[in-house]
């Protein structure tokens, strides 16, 4: 199977849906001429031209606004949000108008609406640019909302997301963008709302989102060969819809849990899985879950600080031991 | 179409009559006495049906916001007269005439007012969430200027599907400070989307006067952008219609997008629980319901045509009362949302589960 980039796997699903479908357009901030801030969108303008691939002046609110309206009319706007940091400056139109004109129009409208683009810490660029949002938008229901963690993920998820009638908010890393995962050549789709078990275990349950995936894999590695723990981990791909019943499972087997994400701890996503758990399978719990998460301050620009304020393998495998012990 | 100028250089002394000017206007012109007749009816139905909900609403039937158009009824009925197939209108929270000038039946409206399952939004939308898309009304939004760039979206679709047709996204004067409607006018105009952004400046944003919110004319700011603009009086629906059918011809065609300021007043207070006294006099709104009153005023031109006599004038009346009376005893009688439809009308795809494709927990407890 051959080997493809996060980045041109997003390229390819993007592509592959504007092929697929002449209403959906891709709007964003350098996604045209520029060909993409991180190069996603590259090539995109010259092969669907300028009609379908637009460059946007730097004016979040409207443009996300904008979107959402000619979603209401059929149009499949996917837009680029260069940083999902920038959804502070748009957020009214997320989340008044796309989660919320459905449900005020008693169910006459949707909004089939993607918004993508990196959400991640972990760049070296201080707090403005290294928000990740995912916690905030799952608390709004009309909302959807993805974190891929490899390249497979992301293609399928994406052309799931463009083909979804309801808004869909696709979070990336700029981290991942050049790690190269097989992506086949056939056409797929993966669902929203199905987690994926990235690695099979027996002692414990890792569940993370999006890169914190990526370093809870690299710490069951250390697990296993250092301390002979044998880690499951637990992908959750799509936060809402969430796929309890993966999750659920996996407890039930292992026994044992820890949640890893990269969000701020308070209201965060484990946060939401820990209730969960706790709430449907407690009596299937042998110690106290514990998590891992950004330590709870705003994201430091010093680089040697930001790896630790963020989950790293070496953070994940100590709080790991100590569930286990 | 060259840039406008303000029609307040050549403005005339009005006192109770429509301008000869706009009455004679070839989009007024056409009309026939019926149709007339029709927008008469309109305006004489928005100002009854507001009227029985500010009563509903003192009975404590209605509860939360309700911003009354009571006023403004021209504007609405002017704009929307004027609509195509294809052209869309989307407008802020007082949007209950607009939702009447569209076409929507009052029983929905008023059953929403009243929070029942049988409103337009089916209770979960409010006085401010009025929705009928089958009309191409877009809403009712909560946000001052919120809706600027989704009417803004609806244009882009517009032009993107190469329709021939115009979105009117309305405003009111406190909204022409977001950031948001700024945006939205950039957009429109540097991509050419046929939009034309009415300013409905009745006054006051909510108690604050004009002079005291806004620097400069308001829709002079569309020269900023490279759009045409103009101003109109909104209290005669003819000088309404006259004003905005060019910019509306201009969007459809050309695809030219516009700011018009149509000059207007509200009677009531921001919402009607609102006091109303901090920040105007009783002589102002008496003033202007003596010499301006939309509805008085086209009476008093269609009578001066021949197209109108009291006899008619009073049946109008009356039914437009009966109407609204209906339709309150509509919302009266109709049930509340359930829980469970709490949960109904979020997610596209919960609510259409044959064809669902997402897995997993949608709502968490």
């Amino acid at each position: 199977m051959p080997l493809l980039s996060y980045r041109d796997a997003i390229r390819q699903a993007l592509a592959e849906e504007l092929q697929r479908d002449a209403n959906v357009v891709v709007l964003g901030e350098e996604v045209a001429q520029f060909n993409g801030a991180y190069k996603v969108t590259e090539g995109l303008l010259e092969r669907f031209g300028p009609k379908r691939i637009i460059d946007t002046p730097i004016s979040e609110a409207g443009f996300i606004g904008m979107g959402v309206g000619a979603s209401m009319l059929g149009i499949r706007p996917v837009m680029e949000l260069m940083f999902w940091s920038f959804y502070s400056v748009c957020f009214d139109q997320i989340l008044n108008n796309a989660a919320n004109i459905r449900y005020m129009s008693g169910g006459a409208i949707n909004c089939p609406i993607v918004i993508r683009g990196p959400a991640n810490g972990g760049t070296n660029v201080g707090a403005t640019h290294s928000h990740t949002p995912e916690n905030v938008i799952a608390n709004h229901p009309g909302l959807k909302v993805v974190c891929p963690a490899t390249a497979y993920d992301a293609k399928g998820l994406l052309k799931s997301a463009i083909r979804d009638n309801d808004p869909v908010m696709y979070l990336e890393n700029t981290i991942l963008y050049g790690d190269k995962w097989e992506v086949p050549d056939e056409e797929y789709l993966i669902p929203l709302g199905k987690a994926d078990i990235k690695r099979e275990g027996t002692d414990l349950t890792i569940v993370a989102h999006g890169r914190a995936v990526i370093n809870a894999l690299a710490a069951a590695q250390l697990l296993e060969r250092e301390h002979d723990i044998s880690a499951e981990i637990v992908d959750l791909r799509s936060i809402r819809p969430l796929d309890e019943e993966t999750v659920l499972a996996s407890v039930r087997k292992t026994h044992r849990v820890l949640l890893v994400d990269e969000n701020k701890p308070f209201c965060g996503v484990g946060a939401q899985l820990a209730f969960m758990i706790q709430e449907q399978a407690f009596d299937d719990l042998d110690a106290p879950i514990k998590r891992v998460s950004a330590i709870d301050a705003p994201a430091i620009y010093s680089a040697p600080a930001e790896i630790e304020q963020l989950p790293n393998p070496q953070r994940i495998l100590g709080a790991a031991i100590e569930v286990l012990r | 179409m060259t840039k406008k100028s303000s029609a307040t250089a050549d403005k005339q002394e009005t006192d109770g009559v429509a301008k000869p000017a706009a009455s004679s206007a070839a989009v007024n012109a056409r009309l026939s006495p019926e149709e007339k007749i029709g927008l008469y009816r309109m305006m004489v139905r928005i100002r009854r049906f507001e009227e029985r909900s500010l009563r509903s609403y003192q009975a404590k039937k209605i509860g939360g916001f309700l911003h009354l158009y009571i006023g403004q009824e021209a504007v609405a009925v002017g704009c929307c007269s004027l609509m195509g197939k294809n052209d869309h209108v989307i407008t802020a929270y007082r949007d209950h005439g607009h939702a009447l000038a569209v076409g929507m039946d009052m029983k929905p409206l008023m059953a929403e007012l009243y929070g029942k399952s049988t409103g337009c939004s089916k209770g979960k939308g409010g006085s401010m969430h009025f929705f009928d898309p089958s009309r191409n009304f877009w809403g009712g939004h909560g946000i001052v200027g919120g809706q600027v760039p989704l009417g803004t979206g609806l244009a882009f679709a517009l032009k993107y599907r190469g329709l021939k047709g115009a979105c009117m996204t309305f405003m009111g004067d406190g909204a022409v400070n977001q950031g948001a409607v700024h945006e939205a006018y950039n957009l429109a105009a540097l991509w050419q989307l046929p939009v034309v952004f009415v300013i409905e400046n009745n006054g006051y944003s909510m108690g604050t006067s004009q002079a005291r919110s806004s620097a400069g004319d308001l829709a002079r700011r569309a020269e900023g952008y490279g759009m045409a603009w103009g101003v109109c009086d909104g209290h005669d629906v003819y000088e309404v219609r006259a004003a905005m059918d060019g910019f509306l011809s201009e969007a459809r065609e050309n695809s030219k997008p516009a700011v018009v300021e149509v000059r207007t007043y509200r009677y009531r207070g921001h919402s009607v629980a609102d006091p109303d006294n901090t920040y105007r006099k009783r002589e102002e709104i008496e003033e202007y319901k003596r010499s301006k009153d939309p509805i008085h005023v086209f009476h008093n031109a269609l009578v001066a045509e021949g197209v109108l006599d009291e006899a008619v004038a009073a049946q109008i009346d009356a039914e437009a009362r009966a109407e609204a009376d209906v339709s309150a005893s509509f919302a009266e009688a109709s049930p509340f949302p359930t829980v469970a439809e709490i949960t109904q009308d979020i997610y596209w795809e919960e609510d259409n589960p044959s064809e669902k494709k997402s897995q997993g927990r949608m709502f968490f407890g």
